[in-house]
């Protein structure tokens, strides 16, 4: 019987170098060679994560050219929002970046208060509550991210540790909105309900089980020699090109910019807590997936802080307020609907006019897991919006693509698209 | 961070020329805004970006905004027939498009300072300049505003419709777009469609 070692084979380099290239190469493709593909990726491919297209050019495997083809959810939010009161359009911002509905939620209801000038008038129980939703969504949509990052890449096991803690997420949020996905929690002035009892324990209890799952994820990937090579100096953007195409959240920060809206313009009541903006060195796949990890440990340590802290403690025993109370923004309770006259007629104008806001114009961006999430509103008084724009982190993080894509290999894409971490339903509006 | 004043009479000794023009905001006096002439724009935010105490590095939002001509009643007094009389005059005020840009500094952590331009009108003169040379984040939002209102940006690198599809005729974010019947052919109009074209053309009929 014959043993492996008996075998006869020749390596295939040698083999090569026998064959004349001439044999192998007929004339025909020596002169294709050189020539550039060009390859269309998406609108429906996994690693682009929802509807992008992007037309790269090749060469060989090394892409020259980039080119991003956005457009394909585009729902036209913002023309819809010429046509509903303030209130009517706080459902269209849980499909904007539909993995952090609740902070997107919050940001639009402080754009409008913010036009509306009680932004400031806001009490402490609903600014710490508001708090709260932000940081959920913020660790809720980094364990998203990291976890279709790291399936990219190929490293299927952390996306099933962080999804079975988003679904610890979702419990949370049907508890306290009424719907996992689709949340719709705040209104202008407020917020729809307050917490539900024994929230804060079940909040607290998730917030013991998550850092394991980051301690997990850490354990899997950061020192990871697959995961190491494939993202290190992967897509290096380095500061001043962050900064020139306006790249926000964890993407900027990566690049080593310690720019965060929480700290540079602070609203809520961030002013108050502790908490730390981690920045990468390099700027590479690699940091920004080191970046998304830190925030999500910073956002535990800021949930701490709030369920700490929450003004009227956890079932609100001494009845703070949770909206603000000047009776013309936030719809009044029933029972004095139904018994006095005053209410009843405010109760009447929201729901037909909706909240009056002033004419004029604002902008207020707020610090999204994504990035900044801005609104700008123009308005020439009464209920509805003349001009709703909708600054979306993820659209204008996109526009880096053709930039940083080129020079590298088609692999590689894979790693810099699951790296930036976009939606593209926040980017399409 | 500077007052607007400041700012305005820093730009105009910088930058020879240049119109610079405070628009007040009804609702928040710290975002009131500056209003710059076309022609000396790109000089402008040139300025605004590289003098070090200002700095503003960043290009946060860049919105379309759509004015429509106004039609204005005013009450003249016109000697009628010898008799002087309060005659009704409308004057078509006319509209124009509008570019606001929202600047930050990410460096010297200042912001927002909205600056803003304005076309001539809505239908011949579109064209601005575009800020995507000295801010290049303006790049995709310069484009969605082209694509959306048709505002005309000289100087940006890649002017295409970006949301919409490149066959796509009109502006959509401007206040007058009407929808078509039907954004395909159809050779047999029904349901839907049918109704949607029946009600436009018995409003057609009737204007």
């Amino acid at each position: 019987m014959a043993t492996a070692q008996t075998i006869s084979f020749r390596e295939p380099a040698s083999h090569a170098a026998e064959v004349p290239k001439s044999a192998v190469m007929g004339e025909d493709l020596q002169e294709l060679q050189g020539d550039k593909l060009v390859l269309n990726i998406g609108p429906s491919h996994p690693s682009t994560h929802g509807v992008l297209r992007v037309v790269v050019e090749l060469d060989g495997e090394t892409i020259t050219k980039a080119m991003p083809d956005i457009g394909y959810l585009h729902r036209g939010d913002e023309k819809i929002a010429e046509n509903m009161t303030y209130n009517q359009f706080v459902p269209y911002t849980d499909r904007l970046d539909y993995l952090a509905p609740l902070a997107n939620n919050v940001a639009y209801a402080l754009a409008v208060e913010k036009l509306m000038g009680i932004h400031d008038k806001l009490p402490p129980r609903c600014q710490y509550i508001r708090v709260i939703c932000c940081e959920l969504a913020r660790i809720s949509a980094h364990l998203l991210g990291v976890g279709c990052f790291a399936m990219d890449v190929g490293a299927m096991t952390v996306f099933l540790h962080t999804f079975t803690e988003r679904e610890k997420i979702y419990n949370l949020i049907e508890s306290l909105t009424g719907a996992r996905f689709t949340t719709s929690y705040t209104r202008i002035g407020g917020m729809t309900r307050d917490l539900p009892p024994g929230w804060v324990d079940q909040c607290r209890k998730f917030l013991d089980e998550v850092v394991v799952c980051f301690a997990e994820v850490g354990s899997l990937l950061t020192r990871n020699r697959i995961w190491v090579d494939r993202t290190r100096d992967v897509g290096v953007i380095s500061k001043e090109l962050a900064i020139n195409y306006g790249l926000t959240g964890p993407n900027l920060r990566g690049s080593g910019v310690a720019y965060d809206v929480r700290k540079a313009h602070p609203y809520l009541c961030y002013s108050d807590l502790e908490f730390d903006v981690p920045v990468g060195s390099v700027g590479d796949s690699y940091d920004r997936y080191l970046v998304r990890m830190e925030e999500s440990q910073q956002s535990v340590r800021l949930l701490h802080q709030c369920l700490d802290k929450l003004p009227g403690g956890a079932d609100n025993r001494s009845k703070e307020p949770f909206h603000v109370q000047d009776g013309k923004t936030v719809l009044p309770p029933k029972d004095k609907v139904l018994t006095s006259m005053e209410e009843l007629i405010h109760q009447f104008m929201l729901v037909t006019q909706g909240v009056n806001a002033p004419p004029g114009e604002v902008y207020f961006g707020a610090e999204n897991p994504k990035g900044e999430l801005g609104f700008y509103i123009n308005s020439r008084g009464g209920g509805t919006p003349y001009r709703l724009k909708i600054r979306a982190p993820s659209f204008v993080n996109l526009s880096i693509l053709p930039a940083i894509l080129p020079g590298h290999m088609m692999s590689d894409m894979v790693t810099i698209l699951g790296s930036l971490d976009f939606v593209m339903g926040e980017c399409d509006r | 961070m500077l007052s607007l004043d400041q700012i305005k009479l820093r730009i105009e000794q910088a930058v020879p020329g240049a119109r610079v023009e405070l628009v007040p905001n009804g609702a928040l006096a710290d975002q009131a805004s500056l209003w710059l002439d076309a022609a000396h724009a790109v000089e402008c935010a040139r300025f605004l970006r590289e003098t070090p105490d200002l700095s503003f590095d960043y290009a946060s939002n860049v919105t379309g905004v759509d004015w429509p001509d106004t039609t204005v009643k005013t009450k003249v007094k016109k000697v009628v027939e010898g008799q002087e009389t309060d005659v009704e005059e409308s004057v078509v005020k006319p509209g124009f498009l509008e570019a606001v840009y929202h600047l930050y500094s990410m460096t010297r952590k200042h912001g927002p300072l909205v600056i803003r331009l304005r076309t001539a009108n809505r239908t011949d003169s579109v064209r601005l300049p575009s800020f995507t040379p000295v801010w290049r984040g303006a790049e995709f939002q310069e484009r969605e505003i082209f694509d959306l209102f048709g505002i005309v940006f000289d100087g940006h690198p890649d002017l295409r419709r970006l949301l919409m599809w490149d066959g796509f005729q009109d502006h959509p974010m401007r206040k007058d777009y009407v929808e078509p019947d039907d954004y395909e052919y159809e050779p047999t109009p029904h349901d839907e469609v049918l109704e949607k074209a029946q009600s436009r053309a018995a409003k057609e009929a009737n204007a």
